[in-house]
């Protein structure tokens, strides 16, 4: 999986491309630890990420849980599969998507 | 059918899916269909290298056996790690907000939704989880 980080003052918009499975997950766990703290607009482009399982989903969540107490996010070009995965799951009850 | 029989750790994922894409190869598949398969592997596998086995690494045989029509895979995933029937506990409430939402048995619910059919058994000691997904629907 690739991350490109672009930030815009307090807006950071992370780009995946891949998978955000069990083997990737943890990486991005660990840079949005790093950049979170100082960003009250968070964006998840997903243009190019095909597939999510339930550790990307757990990323998610925890990312979705820290953005609501310090400001906004929001997925972007969610796909077909993702976006079933989404809905079965209730995470598009919880989750903002622009597609 | 084929088998191949692994250490239930999480870092051979990817010798997993491999094993299972290698059993796609000839055939003409959905692409989305493949990706669901991926994903109820991965789910189904992760949650034996995780919790099958206590102390010790155990292991855990993967069989594929495919069928042509309809183009469909049968995967049984056995391990002889504590015995656990994954379709027995609720689904988890899919309704729940953010502060709220549990993730216990998502990875089982997910696997529920992407294949067609799952059956769980306990035989000889051995747990054995069988999940079926037609290819090209």
């Amino acid at each position: 999986m690739n991350i490109t980080k672009m930030l815009d003052e307090d807006r950071l918009t992370i780009r995946l491309t891949g998978r955000l499975d069990t083997n990737t997950a943890p990486e991005l766990e660990e840079e949005l630890k790093k950049d979170l703290p100082d960003i009250t607009d968070l964006v998840l482009d997903f243009d190019e990420l095909v597939y999510i399982s339930s550790a990307g989903l757990r990323v998610i969540l925890s990312t979705q849980k820290i953005m609501k107490k310090q400001g906004n996010m929001v997925i972007e070009n969610v796909n077909d599969l993702i976006m079933e995965i989404f809905e079965a799951t209730g995470f598009v009850d919880i989750l903002t998507i622009n597609n | 059918m084929q088998k191949i029989t692994v250490p239930a750790k999480i870092e051979n994922l990817d010798k997993v899916l491999n094993f299972v894409n290698k059993q796609l190869s000839s055939v003409d598949y959905n692409m989305k269909a493949r990706l669901q398969l991926e994903l109820s592997v991965e789910e189904a596998y992760i949650n034996i290298s995780k919790y099958a086995y206590e102390s010790e690494v155990g292991k855990v045989e993967i069989c594929c056996t495919m069928e042509e029509d309809p183009l469909q895979i049968k995967i049984r995933f056995i391990d002889s790690g504590i015995p656990y029937n994954p379709l027995e506990n609720e689904d988890p409430d899919i309704y729940l907000g953010t502060e709220e939402k549990m993730l216990g048995g998502l990875g089982i619910f997910l696997i529920k939704k992407n294949v067609n059919n799952i059956g769980y058994e306990y035989q000889n000691g051995k747990n054995i989880l069988t999940i079926q997904k037609k290819l090209n629907d």
